[in-house]
């Protein structure tokens, strides 16, 4: 056991790790369990969709608890990769032109590695700026100098906010590295874990409110999928599972409950404007790296939105 | 060795998602022709079939390009086992003899077991639409008539590598090839060079 806790680092990661181990177990069960019991054929697709979805957090949680561990350099490089994923799938999908080649060569192989050296080397002015300041300024001359006026606007707008969702939000998440909560030692990584796995299993409990008791839809011409029923039960139980948390973190637990409702709250918009921008496109998901789940962006969509919040409340009560 | 390494490569850049219509294992011997829009192009059909399959798939590509420095001369000769074959200029007085030449040389190479790659529009097409084929296709197609011909399509390299530009942007693109093109021995050329377009056309309304 002292063993396990010392790969950790420290007990409270570690009852975290295995807390959400537990709970992957008992969701298989169930998974398998649906999948005996459910016969009628919409049912049926329903269940294979779970069962992958199941299957494919085991590979995403098993990831992140890794990177987590491991320390600040993997963790660092993995919310990267994160983000070059992400980036590829929404650029995929922008009306992008031959002259935005450029521009967008600089986004995935200068602007996204630089941001997250930032985190690294502990830059933090530079890397509040960065992007929605230089990066943007860059992007509009690198595209103005490509001589292409048709849509200028849109396109070079369409890469900054691409940069800005997938890379500058995302990287909040390991940014709260840079953080040095007074009275307690290490505390970042657990900080990353309470913030990825309230918006995640708000993700989650949303969506089995919403397959539950799901019936009046919040935004009928944005999704189908998001509902009162599993708005309300969703949030209301990613609240009550923050404040449960709260010994993992620097936060009384009331303030723990109202983070994690900030964090479920934003992770709610965040999957709103995404869907807001695929329906726009006439797609369903971003891609399909993850099993049953689509894309890496339709995966990270809520936590895009609420990782910068989560930051800023942060350093702004806790750190001085 | 080199080659498994490229086509590793090849696939994280171009992210393709493959999608089969027919038997990627029918063992026979096949034509696959495509649009092309980039450089990227042959080996994004190459590195998407089945590892096995690879060493009999040859492209076939202009000389000009691939005959320049050792590194395209060995990718070309070693890797790839390219037929490399002389482009049609219009205007000189030779090119319908040396188009001829061009086409009897892909189908001896092919020899026995190997298949290949091309692309009837002849050249990389700019704005990412199809152009009209070239009668390179109809031609090679009477010279190995027990040659399957496979339709590929390839959406989004024009926005990876597009033409004039030297490195890539990692978008995610699709390759799907189609359901072989059914033969016809009698058909005039026009009327199967158009049905070869339509049936690349299809897979892209459809991908």
């Amino acid at each position: 056991m002292t063993r396990y806790i010392q790969l950790f680092g420290d007990s409270a990661l570690a009852a975290l790790v295995t807390g959400v181990l537990g709970l992957l177990i008992v969701a298989s069960l169930v998974g398998q369990l649906l999948s005996r019991h459910v016969t009628n054929p919409s049912g049926r697709a329903t269940v294979d969709n779970i069962n992958a979805r199941i299957r494919a957090w085991w590979v995403m949680a098993s990831i992140f608890a890794v990177a987590v561990t491991m320390g600040t350099v993997v963790s660092i490089g993995l919310f990267c990769l994160i983000s070059f994923l992400a980036l590829r799938e929404f650029v995929t999908l922008a009306a992008t032109r031959a002259g935005d080649h450029r521009a967008l060569f600089w986004s995935f192989f200068v602007i996204t590695p630089v941001q997250y050296f930032l985190i690294w080397i502990q830059w933090y002015g530079l890397f509040s700026i960065l992007i929605p300041v230089y990066a943007s300024m860059f992007l509009a001359i690198r595209t103005v100098s490509a001589g292409d006026t048709e849509r200028f606007l849109e396109r070079t707008a369409t890469t900054h906010w691409g940069l800005m969702i997938c890379v500058y939000f995302v990287s909040y998440v390991p940014a709260l590295l840079l953080l040095h909560v007074p009275g307690s030692a290490r505390e970042a990584p657990k900080l990353m874990f309470f913030l990825v796995l309230i918006a995640q299993m708000s993700d989650v409990l949303q969506y089995v409110w919403g397959k539950l008791l799901g019936k009046r839809r919040v935004a009928p011409a944005i999704s189908p999928n998001k509902t009162w029923a599993g708005l309300i039960g969703g949030v209301g139980c990613s609240t009550a599972l923050g404040a449960a948390l709260w010994w993992a973190t620097p936060f009384s637990p009331v303030v723990a409950a109202a983070m994690a409702f900030v964090v479920a709250m934003m992770g709610f918009a965040g999957g709103l404007i995404m869907s807001a921008i695929k329906r726009g496109h006439g797609v369903k998901d971003y891609g399909a790296l993850i099993q049953g789940h689509g894309g890496v962006l339709d995966r990270i969509d809520s936590l895009c939105f609420a990782a910068p919040i989560f930051f800023h409340l942060t350093r702004y009560f806790y750190v001085h | 060795m080199i080659g498994q390494v490229l086509a590793s490569a090849c696939r994280a850049i171009s992210g393709a998602r493959i999608e089969w219509r027919c038997d990627p294992h029918a063992g026979l011997q096949r034509i696959y022709f495509g649009n092309h829009t980039s450089h990227l192009d042959f080996i994004v059909i190459w590195s998407a079939l089945p590892p096995r399959l690879r060493p009999h798939v040859r492209p076939v590509a202009g000389y000009d390009y691939w005959a320049q420095g050792a590194v395209r001369r060995y990718l070309a000769g070693e890797v790839f086992r390219a037929v490399l074959i002389e482009r049609g200029q219009a205007g000189r007085l030779d090119a319908e003899g040396a188009a001829r030449a061009s086409i009897d040389r892909i189908a001896r190479d092919m020899g026995a077991a190997d298949s290949v790659i091309v692309f009837p529009e002849g050249t990389r097409s700019a704005t990412g639409t199809l152009g009209a084929f070239k009668s390179g296709l109809y031609h090679l197609s009477r010279a190995r008539p027990d040659a399957q011909l496979i339709p590929v399509h390839l959406e989004n390299l024009n926005r990876i590598l597009p033409k004039g530009e030297a490195l890539p942007v990692p978008m995610l693109s699709r390759v799907t090839f189609g359901a072989p093109l059914s033969s016809t021995s009698d058909e005039p050329k026009d009327r199967f060079l158009a049905r070869a377009r339509n049936a690349v056309l299809q897979l892209e309304a459809s991908a």
